[in-house]
């Protein structure tokens, strides 16, 4: 006993006697004379409102920043910052700058520290951001909706016309459903990995991304074959439906975004957009399906399950979406993307296997290939 | 195929075509915010919510709110365009408002032959100062306060400048006048390692309105990090007969002097960032210093200005009055204006000239007067006169 309290002592006391011996020698003292405090800031969001303009900063730097004055377009301009203290590593601040902006056109804020360091934001196109009162929320809704449920669930009608098509098909939907999701996995990591570029380096967002990504696939492998039975039918819809779900989710995160931001002239063709991109989500889903009995009631939940978190990404990315949150959010989404490729291509190889017929290579190559181009001609008009 | 069958095919794809373009208009019509009765009705057959989505979008493109300011009431006043807070001017060793009065004049002696010698001791030091408030900048200083002393002699006198290099890097003191090679502060005639000094020598000359800078290189850095300073010499008198009494109300401590105000302005900027262009622009160093205390004028004496112009990264910097006009001396060198009634001068790096006005007809008020390019003075070089 005695000895395994000395040998669980031991390593502790050896590590602090190696820590003041550091501390002691400082052989870094040669190597940072005379530096001045290195200062990092990232600007996660500016607004435009009848205040003026209001940006969300936050420290970036282990030295803590001070704002000590604030240029908008080339002009020393008052400002407020809340809270007022300097900014410690990853602490927030809201500062509002009562600025005339001008709809419509662009403003450079620059930021200007204690020791005249500075850091630059340009707010592309100055628009008046939506307050969060019933009008904004019913529209935020309503394209909610045309972004996520309502195309999904046209997809969804194409159920009859895959319930009467042969073998080749069946492949050819499955493959085709193959073909969208790599390209939305693609897809979400690169938007992912954008915001976490976007977010405060020392959040290491990039990391969050791939390892929230790699866990949740991990993760949802483990749950949706706990029973240790590969999925396929209706449960690989339902998990499609998830997947989907969560990547409407992101697109409701841009659209949001974009729309706060002041993009409104975007936001229009690119709802549309969002529409035609995702009808195929729809066709996807019920794809595993074709040969099974499902209820209206089943196909009505997982179009909402795929469908609504649209709206609520709509809602978050309008009004409180920081880049890494976003940034760990698409990591998600890549993940659950991930898992249903693993799966929906399980299926396409049972299907293969019970026939013992290789001439699905054709039509699955045809799937999986217009799955991507489709997805990749409609996505010029999502271009956020 | 037929000549006949061709055209019909054409012209079906043209109406196809033009029902395609009738459509995409009503969408677009949509879209804009003017809907009509027949747009609405052909687009609800399509997407029914549409109007309900796009009708916030719609409100801002009413021509109205296109005008300026049209959505934020947030100030636009002066009020607004300036630096926050206050600089401790006792931290930094000097202040701006005192710089615009301060005559350096050196100790006076008398040599053998009679003529009057005036001996100044300049230091270079590194200190960090505050330009604008909470903004600290690394600065290279002559006596600690940039701009230097501003040194004031009359013409002819002789000049001994004993120079103490104390800052990190090699310095020199560069005098725009007339001396010989060897005292003119390049390396091998009077540029000083750190811990070295030099002695400067020679006589005012010509009279009028300049500076000394370091010389050392690279130039714009040892120049912008603070190493310049006002270089005044005054006429003396006795030797401009014809305009006698422009001389000796130039040259300090006279009784005709006495009936002048007379300032040190110096237009100098600051890169913070190192990216070759100025974050700060100021007169005397702290931006908006004179916005926040305004110099005081006494309307019944007449004002005069030495400018100086040693910004650096910008070709030019200029003085703008409000309100009033100005006669112009450029470098000073001369006792009769080189502009008359001006309101704006420009000057090049290293330019300086003497500026003289009266606000004697003015009413009390503030006047403002600042930079021309606007981009300087909402950086920092605006400033106003408190006139009563």
């Amino acid at each position: 006993m005695g000895l395994i309290r000395t040998s669980f002592a031991l390593p502790i006391l050896l590590i602090i006697a190696v820590i003041l011996v550091l501390f002691t020698i400082d052989p870094l003292s040669n190597f940072g004379q005379g530096i001045p405090p290195e200062e990092a800031l990232v600007i996660e969001r500016v607004t435009a409102g009848d205040k003026g303009l209001t940006s969300i900063v936050r420290g970036n730097s282990r030295d803590p920043v001070t704002i000590a004055q604030v240029q908008i377009d080339g002009a020393y301009w008052k400002f407020k910052q809340i809270p007022p203290e300097p900014l410690k590593l990853l602490s927030q601040a809201k500062i509002v700058i009562p600025y005339p902006w001008v709809s419509g056109e662009s403003h450079h804020m620059r930021f200007v520290s204690s020791n005249g360091t500075t850091f630059d934001y340009a707010l592309e196109v100055a628009r008046k951001t939506p307050n969060a009162n019933i009008d904004t929320l019913f529209n935020l809704l309503i394209i909610g909706l045309f972004v996520g449920l309502v195309p999904v669930s046209i997809g969804m009608m194409t159920l009859p016309i895959l319930r009467n098509v042969g073998n080749k098909g069946i492949i050819f939907a499955m493959t085709l459903t193959i073909g969208l999701l790599t390209f939305l996995l693609v897809d979400t990591l690169s938007e992912g990995l954008q915001l976490a570029q976007e977010s405060a380096s020392s959040f290491r967002g990039e990391i969050i991304v791939w390892m929230i990504a790699a866990l949740t696939f991990f993760g949802t492998m483990a749950i949706s074959r706990k029973s240790g039975l590969a999925i396929g039918g209706a449960t690989l819809s339902t998990w499609l439906a998830l997947g989907m779900g969560l990547h409407n989710f992101g697109e409701g995160l841009s659209v949001g975004f974009a729309l706060s931001m002041g993009n409104a002239a975007l936001g229009s063709t690119l709802i549309i957009g969002f529409m035609i991109h995702n009808l195929t989500e729809g066709v996807a889903i019920v794809a595993p399906v074709a040969r099974n009995k499902i209820s209206l009631m089943s196909l009505c939940a997982l179009a909402l399950i795929a469908g609504l978190p649209a709206v609520a990404g709509t809602f978050t990315g309008a009004f409180i979406l920081l880049p890494h949150w976003g940034a760990l959010f698409f990591g998600i989404a890549a993940g659950a993307i991930a898992q249903v490729i693993v799966e929906v291509g399980r299926s396409v190889l049972i299907i293969q296997n019970k026939r013992e017929d290789n001439t699905y290579a054709g039509p699955a190559f045809a799937g999986f290939g217009i799955g991507v181009v489709v997805m990749y001609l409609t996505g010029f008009l999502v271009q956020v | 195929m037929t000549h006949g069958r061709l055209i019909a095919l054409i012209t079906k794809k043209r109406a196809i075509y033009y029902e395609f373009e009738e459509f995409f208009k009503m969408i677009t019509k949509l879209l804009r915010g003017a809907p009509n009765r027949r747009a609405l009705l052909g687009a609800s057959a399509w997407l029914p919510f549409i109007p309900l989505i796009f009708s916030s979008d719609a409100k801002s493109q009413d021509p109205k709110d296109k005008t300026p300011h049209s959505h934020s009431r947030a100030d636009s006043h002066s009020t607004g365009m300036t630096t926050v807070g206050k600089v401790d001017h006792n931290r930094n060793g000097f202040d701006p408002m005192e710089l615009l009065t301060r005559w350096e004049t050196g100790k006076v002696s008398i040599d053998t032959n009679g003529k009057r010698v005036r001996t100044f001791e300049i230091n270079a030091l590194d200190i960090e100062i505050e330009i604008a408030p909470g903004i600290f900048f690394p600065a290279w200083t002559y006596n600690g306060q940039v701009p230097g002393p501003t040194l004031r002699a009359t013409e002819g006198d002789f000049l001994r400048i004993h120079f103490t290099n104390q800052g990190s890097h090699p310095h020199s003191l560069h005098f725009h006048g007339i001396h010989n090679a060897n005292m003119d502060g390049i390396a091998g005639a009077g540029l000083v390692s750190p811990g070295e000094e030099f002695t400067y020598e020679f006589f005012a000359q010509p009279y009028g309105c300049h500076l000394y800078h370091c010389h050392a290189v690279p130039l714009k850095r040892h120049i912008h990090k603070g190493l310049y300073g006002a270089f005044i010499v005054d006429p003396d008198p006795k030797l401009h007969v014809n305009h006698q009494k422009m001389a000796l109300s130039r040259q300090l401590g006279t009784e005709q002097n006495k009936g002048w105000q007379e300032l040190l302005m110096v237009m100098n900027g600051f890169d913070t960032n190192f990216d070759d262009e100025n974050e700060i622009y100021a007169v005397n160093t702290v931006a908006h210093e004179f916005m926040k205390r305004p110099i005081k004028i006494n309307k019944d004496i007449p004002l005069r200005i030495y400018l100086i112009n040693v910004t650096e990264f910008d070709p030019i910097n200029s003085f703008h009055i409000h309100g009033n006009f100005f006669d112009y001396y450029d470098h000073g060198t001369t006792l009769l204006p080189t502009s008359k009634n001006i309101d704006t001068v420009m000057q090049c790096q290293a330019q300086r000239g003497i500026i003289e006005m009266s606000f004697e007809h003015h009413e009390p008020g503030h006047y403002m007067f600042h930079a021309h390019q606007s981009e300087f003075a909402e950086l920092g070089w605006m400033s106003t006169f408190e006139v009563s």
